[in-house]
């Protein structure tokens, strides 16, 4: 399958070409550019999955990861040992995530047609969605650590250049700095954790089985590695305390927070930690619980932010922290590699990636719903909305349909990855079984909150008179049908367990009715609450409960507080504690010896400046004496 | 019979008018007759050597005749250039030449 370097080749190209030469292409020329690129990058990911999942089993049915297809080594370090290599790994998780990149990224390059339609800097704009594009494919097929964190870097990269794409606006900026000092700031542990693992395992790559003498001399210091790795892939995940970028983040255009800040870059922390699930569930599997206890307050702190917030990204962003901890809550209540159980003890590695390929697919179509709204009534607040259902049908239904997904009703996709995650946790204990059954009863509600505040309640009739807000064009619709059309089918319709298990093995799906009855009617609940609360014109429940709450409403609106909380650590305590006395001591201690050199330099080059007098006969009289002197000292 | 003394003495008294000459004289034109002064005198005292000492040799005229086609082109580059310096100066004292120094 020699074709798959294509798929990280195409994307490259396109954005060399866009990059370089765009300002010569006309914004149809170059938006077809990117976007046939990644139809071809779609094409051959489905190929490559196809050939991939219809490979014969081992005799015991077990899914091989292939040998790395593409494989050289890149920085050969020492004769033997440590090197770095670069290639591309097929198995399981990679090729589920070709897909689901190649998927979204194509909806999203169709999409962004419409929604950038006429915006300045288009070439520019297709030129980054093709890096981002490229350096995601790489990260997921990475056959080692070390090419991931290359390709992990580039990522953020392209995430910060894509969250400034409006350079003017300063909230753009800002939040393009923030996110990438924030992840920057994680991936510095992510990179340390690397070093310690190579230094004390001996090696950088993925495959598991064959170093595993590496990994057990590793001793204290893996369980080390990994908790640092997972830092680094906490901050590209937003868990909590690094989520602060993502809110912000939502600055960007709408099509890049789908694609970026909701299906694939945000997921690569828990990609990360599926990647090197052997190593967590073999040797540091108390740390791996680590995870999910921060994943499980992470979901129920966004989940808690995102019922108050008044911007429908900013909701979208707090639900997808939420979902993506949830995510992590799967990976962390793993408890061993079994199987023949009803539910085995990595079942939550199967959920997991489950989930996010389910919320890849409904996330992208609730962030590209909103933009078909933020497109039909110029604004990110829920106050410019409402009623809009009469406007956009298309719009109106897909977003629906998402809604309903994500609280996991089914028959959506939703339901059944959600009930996999729930399935796993009460499995692990029943505390963080009914936490997040609590938690996603917490999304049911904001989801159905936010739905209703677009789309029903009460119409902004003045700001509607004067802007009637419409239907987006075809280009953007087309992404929200197909989209939605996946969400109703990949639940029930794809045996997602026989491909993607922690075994490799066949899993089947089956449904624990206990847990699968408790959510629903916990989700249902929660619905209705939030239909009666926010579904009619006048909202009397919701702001009787603002004002009875007023304290706790508005420490959730500001988002308790967390970035003050940055802002005090950083302003306060790091820049005038510690960044201060050591600025104080480079510009006069450090910087002053170099000055004083100079002007040591420049004043006696000043003084002694008159011996260059020009005068050749003043030379030459010098020169006279000087070879009289020497005669008289070879005379004497 | 002329002795080599007689031949040394009249050529230390030109290369010495002509170091008196450099130092002192503030026209680039005299400087430049100085110079000359200086090298005839060297001139003078390869050809003396030559005669006295090794009467078989030529090596010395040689060198005469060399140093003066040298000191002839280097006269020839320096008015050259002292006409252009007067064209820019209208003036070719040495005094007048400090432009040049920055």
């Amino acid at each position: 399958m020699e074709y798959t370097i294509l798929i990280l080749l195409l994307p490259f190209l396109s954005f060399l070409l866009l990059g370089i030469a765009g300002k010569w292409f006309s914004h149809r020329a170059a938006g077809l550019i990117g976007t046939c690129c990644l139809a071809v990058v779609t094409i051959l990911s489905y190929m490559t999955a196809y050939d991939f999942f219809t490979m014969p089993r081992t005799a015991e049915g077990v899914i091989e990861a292939m040998p790395p297809v593409v494989n050289f080594t890149w920085l050969p370090f020492f004769a033997e040992g440590l090197k770095f290599e670069m290639g591309i790994l097929l198995d399981p998780i990679s090729v589920m995530m070709l897909i689901v990149i190649s998927t979204v990224s194509f909806m999203v390059h169709i999409y962004s047609f419409g929604y950038m339609h006429g915006e300045r800097g288009f070439q520019r704009y297709y030129a980054f969605l093709s890096l981002f594009t490229m350096s995601m494919l790489g990260l997921v097929v990475a056959t080692n650590i070390f090419q991931m964190y290359l390709f992990w870097e580039l990522v953020g990269v392209s995430s910060y250049l894509l969250i400034g794409f409006y350079y003017t606006s300063p909230a753009a900026i800002a939040a393009s700095k923030k996110a990438f000092i924030v992840t920057r700031f994680a991936d510095m542990f992510f990179l340390i954790g690397i070093l310690i693992y190579g230094y004390y395992c001996g090696t950088f790559s993925f495959d598991f089985a064959g170093e595993a003498r590496g990994f057990a001399a590793g001793g204290f210091m893996l369980p080390t590695a990994l908790l640092l790795m997972f830092i680094g892939g906490a901050g590209k995940s937003a868990m909590f305390p690094l989520h602060i970028w993502l809110p912000d983040a939502m600055e960007g255009p709408t099509p890049v927070s789908a694609l970026i800040h909701a299906a694939t870059m945000v997921v690569a922390g828990v990609f990360q930690i599926a990647r090197l699930f052997p190593l967590w569930i073999q040797y540091a599997p108390d740390t791996l619980h680590i995870v999910a206890w921060v994943g499980a307050f992470t979901a129920f702190y966004a989940a808690s932010v995102a019922c108050v917030q008044s911007d429908i990204k900013r909701v979208l962003a707090f639900s997808t922290i939420s979902q993506i901890a949830f995510m992590m809550v799967a990976l962390g209540v793993c408890t061993e590699i079994t199987t023949g159980h009803e539910h085995p003890g990595s079942l939550g590695y199967m959920a997991s990636m489950f989930h996010l390929f389910t919320h890849a697919m409904f996330k992208a179509l609730l962030f590209l719903g909103a933009g078909c709204i933020i497109h039909a009534v110029h604004s990110n607040e829920m106050s410019a909305m409402g009623g809009l259902r009469k406007y956009m049908p298309i719009t109106h239904i897909t977003f629906l349909i998402a809604c309903l997904a994500i609280s996991g009703i089914p028959p959506f996709s939703g339901f059944f990855s959600k009930d996999e995650i729930l399935t796993a946790c009460f499995a692990y204990s029943p505390a963080m079984g009914w936490i997040m059954t609590a938690i996603a009863g917490m999304t049911a509600f904001y989801m159905f909150r936010l739905y209703y505040g677009i789309f029903w309640g009460t119409e902004n009739k003045q700001l509607h008179a004067e802007h009637t807000p419409h239907e987006a064009p075809l280009t953007m619709t087309v992404p929200l049908m197909v989209l939605a059309l996946i969400t109703i089918f990949c639940g029930w319709a794809l045996n997602f367990g026989s491909y993607v298990s922690a075994d490799g093995r066949d899993y089947q799906i089956h449904l624990d009715w206990s847990v699968a009855g408790t959510s629903i009617v916990v989700a249902i609940v929660a619905i209705a609450l939030a239909t009666f609360i926010y579904a009619r014109d006048k909202q009397p429940v919701a702001d009787k409960l603002a004002s009875q709450f007023s304290s706790l409403h508005k420490w959730a609106y500001h988002r308790f507080y967390m970035d003050e909380v940055y802002q005090f650590i950083t302003h306060r305590i790091i820049f005038a504690h510690i960044s201060k006395p050591i600025a104080w001591f480079d510009r006069h201690v450090v910087d002053g010896f170099f000055n004083f050199l100079a002007w040591g330099t420049n004043a006696l080059g000043f003084e002694i400046r008159g011996l260059q007098s020009g005068s050749v006969q003043k030379y030459a009289f010098v020169f006279l004496l000087g070879a009289l002197l020497l005669l008289f000292i070879m005379i004497i | 019979m002329i002795h080599l003394e007689y031949i040394l003495i009249i050529s230390a008294i030109m290369m010495f008018a002509g170091v008196y000459g450099f130092l002192t004289r503030k026209s680039t034109l005299a400087i430049l007759l100085s110079i000359e002064l200086m090298l005839n005198s060297t001139d003078i005292n390869f050809a003396a050597f030559n005669r006295m000492l090794y009467p078989d040799g030529h090596e010395g005229y040689f060198f005469a005749l060399f140093s003066i086609a040298i000191s002839a082109a280097e006269s020839a580059i320096a008015i050259a250039i002292m006409i252009n310096i007067y064209r820019m100066l209208k003036d070719i004292s040495v005094g007048k030449l400090e432009k040049m120094k920055w």
